[in-house]
């Protein structure tokens, strides 16, 4: 299943580098006339960010305020991306796809899986066992612009909803878990200091989410809403590089294990604006009494 | 670890806070007025071989407009000049520019910097002084 996932996948970024090269030939072809280009990748590099581990645009463990791809207000602009975190017990992946509309609205669909490996039986489940969940999410920026506001402390300023439905119900609410569904609610503000090439991130949010909804929502510690702080800080050393850390607070719902707060320090390389790959280092914390969980993150993005 | 991060976040700030005060040297950083001559001519080469902006130039003086381009970079970062061309808004009025516009000019002009040897951080404090033109030069 997992093999046939990665193959839909990949055939899905084939078929999208497929029309983003046709795209740019046909507007090539056809520049005279200068017929308003839809796919113009008119944003600065790397200011698409990249795509953070629910599929939102930000960072890899925060959203950011910025829209999934590289369209301006004129324009549309989309990304495929596929995650893996490799850890002591576990492995996390995910993959999805997103799109910006006009600088301003981004909707975006991912699939986690959350893998036990070998750790299946230790939790009395099979080898292999996996939980997953869709997350469908939708993102609106509010005001401020990253780029052009270099005279102001405003930030870019965004809403934004993550809707995630776990399909292991029986067993989440077996470990306590009130629901196998949740809505998670964030606001963004996200400011990009030019002149010290550096960019600093504040996500505040509302979740009820274990282990980012892996684990299902609420639980017999708490079963409402509580707010998380997700941070992040980034160094451009390049046209091309960033590099940084991050640190999402997470609630602890559940009774049966302690959950964590997070982190990660990373590098992203922004190759164009079609392919980015991003490389970092990530502690999740105690997951499910396996002990802390610290491994390594690697994610790929392609779009336009 | 959050304490490291809230150390982090307030050193960052103090850093920017800082290096905003302190950088009326960036005329110097840029070589002065041979560095930007340099960086206009290479900046200009740019603008006019970019299929995507190229023709926004056809009815313009490239003379002229290589010399405003300097006395603006000039003023800008803090070096002895006067700009006597016209407003950024006046100037881009009648081209009903786009985003996609401005951005091309500006990955352009990082190019005439690179070719121009200026460093990565010190193109950034340059850009930085210069994005807000944005409102004035993006029409649509």
């Amino acid at each position: 299943m997992t093999n046939f996932r990665t193959s839909v996948s990949l055939l899905a970024a084939a078929a999208l580098s497929l029309v983003i090269s046709a795209a740019s030939a046909d507007a090539a072809d056809k520049k005279p006339e200068a017929p308003r280009d839809w796919t113009d990748s008119g944003r600065l590099l790397a200011t698409s960010g990249v795509s953070q581990v629910e599929g939102a645009a930000g960072g890899g463990l925060a959203p950011w305020a910025v829209i999934t791809g590289y369209g301006t207000d004129d324009s549309i602009g989309a990304n495929l991306h596929g995650t893996y975190v490799r850890l002591p017990d576990f492995a996390l992946r995910s993959g999805g796809v997103s799109v910006g509309l006009f600088n301003r609205v981004e909707l975006s669909y991912t699939r986690q899986t959350f893998d036990l490996g070998k750790t299946g039986p230790k939790l009395g489940l099979i080898d292999g066992y996996t939980f997953n969940q869709d997350i469908f999410g939708a993102k609106v920026r509010l005001i401020g612009d990253l780029v052009y506001d270099q005279d102001t402390w405003l930030p870019q300023i965004s809403v934004g909803v993550q809707y995630k439905k776990n399909d292991r119900g029986p067993l989440v609410s077996a470990l306590g878990a009130t629901s196998d569904h949740g809505t998670d609610y964030y606001v963004s503000a996200t400011k990009l200091f030019l002149a010290q090439s550096l960019l600093v991130n504040a996500t505040l949010r509302a979740t009820k989410a274990n282990q980012f909804g892996l684990l299902g929502f609420g639980g017999p510690n708490r079963d409402t809403y509580s707010t998380q702080f997700e941070g992040s800080l980034a160094y451009l050393i390049s046209r091309k590089f960033a590099v940084g850390a991050e640190y999402r607070t997470k609630p602890d719902n559940l009774a049966f294990a302690k959950e964590d707060d997070v982190y990660d320090v990373f590098v992203a390389w922004f190759i164009n604006k079609h392919v980015s790959a991003t490389l970092a280092y990530v502690d999740l914390g105690d997951i499910a009494l396996m002990g802390r969980q610290r491994g390594t993150y690697i994610s790929l993005q392609t779009g336009f | 670890m959050k304490h490291i991060l809230i150390t982090a976040l307030v050193f960052a700030l103090g850093f920017v806070a800082t290096s905003a005060q302190a950088d009326d040297m960036l005329y110097n950083d840029l070589g002065g007025e041979k560095g930007i001559a340099t960086i206009v001519d290479n900046a200009t080469a740019a603008f006019l071989a970019d299929p995507r902006i190229k023709d926004t130039f056809s009815e313009t003086n490239m003379d002229r407009f290589k010399l405003k381009l300097a006395e603006q970079l000039c003023v800008v970062s803090g070096g002895p000049c006067i700009y006597s061309g016209q407003s950024m808004a006046a100037a881009h009025k009648a081209l009903g520019l786009k985003d996609m516009d401005f951005n091309a000019l500006v990955e352009d002009l990082q190019d005439g910097l690179d070719a121009s040897g200026v460093d990565f951080a010190t193109q950034n404090r340059l850009l930085a002084r210069l994005a807000p033109m944005h409102n004035d030069i993006v029409t649509r």
